[in-house]
């Protein structure tokens, strides 16, 4: 550890003290032209972060258009325009970019290496995923949009054809969609490769790959999946743009197309593509857990077996999406099936990191709240998805507020607690300085009060028959105080972002040094100061265990001889 | 655990990792299949469901020719492939040359194709299902081999003006990998196109 410890001249990416013209260019300069995967993940993370910002703003409109019966605090052109873009803006904006951001960034610095395997696809990649999120925004204002009621997509993110054709949408708002979605496709297929081809190629000598971090692991399931998830979704919208354009027939009913075929491609890519986004969700809480319990993480075969079943699993469950649209029932038992053994992986999963706390010394500092509170979120989560299983619940349930509380019981229970549990804890190697506890209590206490307030009650209005995707409401319904309370529950998630985005611009500048290794952890990327040096390791670290940063520190009690 | 024999034997043992060009051809190529393959299937769920003609049996040829070319590139390619590892440059350009005409006459060939089927047959893209659907795969299988083309040319060009040297052998497979692939995606294609579509 000693001697990649000491202080290298410039490694620091201080901003310049003089903000003269020049120096902020060249610091602007610095960032764009940039192929350090460092640089590049907090790119990333910046992004999606901003991103989460933006379709979080989209989420409180559209709660507080439903706050009571016959608001109209904005148009239905506007609403629709609004859930379709926090969807699509969440998925492929935050969700495809956050596991890119942490991928890139810790990898390199978790298996001892310098860079990515390819610096500049990394950058390509990036600037590919970048352009792809200004282009689906532009649309707000471009191509016909500003005036009026504007062009953005608005036909759910799912987009289902024939309601993308010509014919029910003249605009060009599916335009935006499918060729934003194919840019940053194209980006994450970059990203995706070199996740992989990294943690193949570059790892230090002694990581074999059972010694690989579960993050590690983990993060390269979630991009070989997303090879094979985002293409699809690429392919079915080539040939939307090919009906638009060419006047081809896939998805024109008119001419012998199928609309069917379309929920099919679209659910191929749509329903593994979550387990792209939660895979990289457990990577975290599979770091944060161990740390914070003062245990190694409990079976890791299991864990890394478990994943790469998830991804496997994953493939074949599609259909549960469609079970209204009129399929087979020998179709329809096999979806329930292969769905209900998604709950095998996952919940082998759920014991691994409950029984790694098991008899642990834990600590509960903000990172361990949030996963700790992820586990039980994503348990819940998990159930509900085993009863939308069954067909028939499903058919009762289908398109309702209940499946909504679902999924957003696993992107915000899960995914979204994960992204700040690993912000919090990786937040000092990037910047050397520990975020704020008080302000993250804080944050914590205030989004799980909000995140039970909003989607456990969401489950009900859903139960009681209301639709999905709706503008506005009859008061009769009896779902005015359900939604009220959603939607202040929406609200007091929406200031504990706030305080989240004030934490980490305070700590930026204020917060306590953090030293190579705040939380006495115990993978490589702690073993470098904090923030790592442009090369990150002076000499090639060598791997003795899974756990080597904790070999280094206990020389007399060292992992390799239990492993 | 399974890491336990070899937790002590490791550090005398050279390091050894997969090459990090093959790792990330076989991810692309991995990705390009799922393409592949949803546009195989769009084409194989709408055979026979074109509303009118013209109909594949009334309007497609068999492309013996065209296929025997693409297909026997790959071994030209792997024959360059083999002469670029054991440092004989001018055999390596011969196949490497030859490997880009093959290619180069299937895209010529599928070109003729098209012309046919637009100007003789009146079958476009827009015409019916079937156009659609044809278009589209062997257009995306034609834009591939395109992309490969492009690529091999670049490698010619650097051979002949005596860029390329034994030690680029790694690089120049990891490239005819992609081209293997383009030719094993012709045999799906050709099978569901000119085979069970006709």
């Amino acid at each position: 550890m000693a001697d990649s410890t000491y202080p290298i001249p410039g490694s620091v990416e201080a901003t310049p003290r003089r903000w003269s013209q020049a120096a902020v260019l060249e610091w602007l300069n610095s960032w764009v032209i940039t192929v350090d995967h460092k640089k590049l993940g907090i790119l990333y993370m910046v992004y999606a972060i901003f991103f989460l910002l933006v379709a979080g703003g989209e989420a409180i409109a559209i709660r507080i258009q439903l706050i009571q019966p016959h608001m109209h605090f904005i148009s239905p052109q506007v609403f629709n325009r609004l859930f379709t873009m926090h969807g699509t803006t969440m998925v492929f904006l935050v969700g495809m970019t956050y596991i890119f951001g942490f991928a890139n960034y810790l990898i390199p610095l978790m298996i001892g290496a310098r860079d990515m395997a390819f610096p500049r696809l990394n950058a390509f990649s990036f600037w590919m995923t970048f352009f792809g999120g200004i282009l689906l925004y532009y649309s707000f204002i471009g191509g016909g949009g500003l005036f009026g009621a504007g062009n953005a997509p608005d036909t759910m993110w799912w987009a289902y054809a024939p309601l993308t054709e010509r014919a029910f949408s003249p605009g060009n708002a599916p335009d935006y969609w499918a060729l934003s979605l194919i840019i940053t496709g194209f980006g994450t297929i970059g990203a995706s490769v070199n996740v992989i081809a990294t943690a193949f190629c570059m790892r230090c000598r002694g990581m074999t790959l059972m010694r690989l971090p579960i993050f590690v692991w983990v993060n390269v399931t979630a991009s070989g999946l997303a090879l094979i998830t985002i293409t699809p979704l690429t392919a079915a919208q080539i040939m939307l743009l090919i009906d638009r354009y060419l006047g081809g027939h896939f998805f024109d009913t008119q001419a012998g197309g199928s609309a069917v075929i379309w929920a099919h491609f679209f659910w191929i890519f749509g329903h593994p593509e979550v387990y792209v986004l939660v895979l990289p969700a457990f990577a975290i809480a599979s770091e944060v857990i161990p740390v914070f319990s003062r245990k190694a993480i409990f079976g890791y075969p299991a864990v890394v077996a478990a994943s790469v079943g998830i991804a496997f699993v994953s493939l074949g469950v599609w259909a549960h999406h469609m079970f209204t649209i009129g399929m087979t029932s020998v179709g329809n038992s096999f979806f329930v099936l292969s769905t209900m053994l998604v709950g095998i992986p996952t919940s082998i999963k759920i014991f691994n990191w409950l029984a790694t706390m098991w008899g642990g010394k834990i600590r509960f500092a903000t990172p361990m709240l949030f996963a700790t509170a992820f586990v039980i979120q994503f348990l819940l989560a998990g159930l509900t998805g085993i009863m939308l299983s069954v067909a028939p619940w499903d058919w009762q349930l289908h398109n309702s507020y209940f499946v909504i509380a679902h999924f957003h019981y696993v992107l915000v229970g899960a995914i979204v607690f994960c992204i700040f549990a690993g912000i919090y804890y990786w937040y000092p190697k990037v910047t050397g300085r520990v975020m704020s506890e008080k302000l993250g209590k804080l944050h914590f206490w205030l989004f799980v009060i909000g995140f039970h307030v909003t989607f456990d009650i969401m489950h009900i209005p859903g139960l009681l028959g209301m639709p999905r995707s709706i503008y506005t409401y009859e008061a009769n319904r009896g779902w005015g105080t359900l939604n009220m309370i959603v939607s202040i529950g929406g609200l007091i998630q929406g200031i504990a972002v706030l305080i989240f985005a004030v934490n980490l611009i305070w700590s930026y500048f204020k917060g306590k040094p953090a030293g190579n290794d705040p939380w006495d952890a115990w993978t490589l990327e702690w073993s470098t100061p904090s923030p790592p040096p442009a090369y990150n390791f002076a000499t090639d670290p060598v791997a003795t265990s899974r756990r080597p940063l904790w070999d280094i520190k206990h020389p007399d009690d060292p992992d390799w001889k239990y492993e | 655990m399974s890491t336990v024999a070899v937790a002590h034997a490791e550090a005398e043992q050279p390091w050894v990792q997969p090459s990090k060009g093959r790792v990330a051809m076989f991810c692309l190529i991995i990705a390009e299949s799922a393409i592949f393959t949803i546009f195989v299937v769009a084409y194989v769920y709408n055979i026979g469901k074109s509303l009118y003609g013209p109909t594949p049996g009334q309007v497609l040829e068999i492309p013996f020719f065209n296929s025997v070319c693409l297909l026997s590139s790959s071994l030209t390619i792997w024959l360059s492939e083999h002469a670029i590892e054991r440092g004989r440059i001018k055999a390596f350009a011969l196949w490497w040359g030859l490997t880009f005409a093959l290619g180069a006459i299937f895209l010529v060939g599928t070109g003729l194709e098209w012309y046919k089927l637009i100007y003789h047959d009146g079958l476009t893209i827009s015409t019916n299902l079937f156009g659609t659907t044809f278009y589209s795969l062997v257009g995306l299988h034609a834009s591939h081999v395109i992309l490969g083309l492009n690529a091999l040319l670049i490698v010619l060009i650097f051979t002949l003006t005596g860029h390329v040297r034994q030690e680029h052998a790694e690089r120049i497979q990891v490239l005819a990998l992609y081209w293997h692939f383009v030719d094993a995606v012709w045999i799906v294609v050709f099978t569901v196109v000119y085979i069970i579509g006709r």
